[in-house]
């Protein structure tokens, strides 16, 4: 497959997380991916989407998130971005089980699931600037679901 | 999101369907919940067969699940996607709610 690349920019609202998933995805299929990895997609985009929904925004609807996807050959490069209140310690973010939310509600599992789905991820982020969210992977290469 | 419940002799199961996430957390927790405050068994089952999505704010709605159980009875998972399965694995929920 050529190089192909997207950008995709909406209100950040929890209403908006199916269609983020579903669209990234759809965008991913000419890359003939199996069925687990495009359940691995779906499930990282939602997790990066949802930090920055409930995270970087906290749930206000203020604000806007922004995915550009690019795919090359097998590979696939996602950036979930947002201009929310940003984090001030990424990688303690990053530990499983850490949550800035609600402990009786919320698995603190966000970042562990994206890395455990995708092959690459990084994060930058600055306080009262926003969060930036890069992931890779590459797909197509296992066995083709017939 | 959809919970459907059915009782098995003493086993409560409820079947999850279509996609759990941040936005239809709220309302699947309360439909739990509402199920569970009015339902008689030694058993809770969770039939993931149904649920065709589902990301870690799933974990945060099962947990919270757990903790009100506060152990009074079992909780089991069952039939799990090959994602959700590993998200469960990953957060070792299966420690608390084995899969059967």
């Amino acid at each position: 497959m050529c190089e192909n690349k997207m950008t995709l920019s909406f209100l950040a609202v929890s209403e908006n997380e199916s269609f983020a998933r579903s669209t990234v995805a759809a965008f991913c299929l000419g890359l003939n991916p199996t069925i687990e990895e495009i359940g691995d997609i779906k499930t990282a985009v939602s997790e990066a989407v949802t930090n920055s929904i409930v995270h970087g925004y906290g749930n206000s609807g203020k604000g806007y998130v922004a995915i550009t996807v690019s795919v090359n050959d097998e590979t696939v490069n996602i950036q979930v971005a947002d201009e929310g209140k940003g984090i001030d310690d990424v990688s303690k973010a990053m530990q499983p089980f850490f949550t800035s939310g609600d402990i009786e509600e919320r698995s603190g599992m966000g970042f562990t699931v994206m890395q455990a789905m995708m092959d690459e991820i990084s994060v930058t982020s600055k306080p009262n600037s926003g969060t930036t969210v890069f992931m890779k992977k590459e797909i197509g290469l296992g066995e083709r679901d017939a | 999101m959809n919970v459907l419940a059915k009782k098995d002799k003493g086993d409560l199961i409820l079947s999850l369907i279509g996609e759990l996430d941040d936005h239809t957390s709220a309302e699947t927790r309360a439909r739990i919940d509402e199920i569970l405050d009015n339902a008689v068994y030694d058993s809770l089952i969770f039939d993931m067969t149904k649920l065709s999505f589902m990301d870690s704010t799933g974990i945060g709605v099962l947990i919270g699940r757990y903790k009100k159980n506060k152990g009074k009875h079992k909780i089991f998972i069952a039939n799990p996607s090959k994602n959700v399965d590993m998200i469960f694995q990953i957060s070792g929920l299966y420690n608390v709610m084995p899969k059967i």
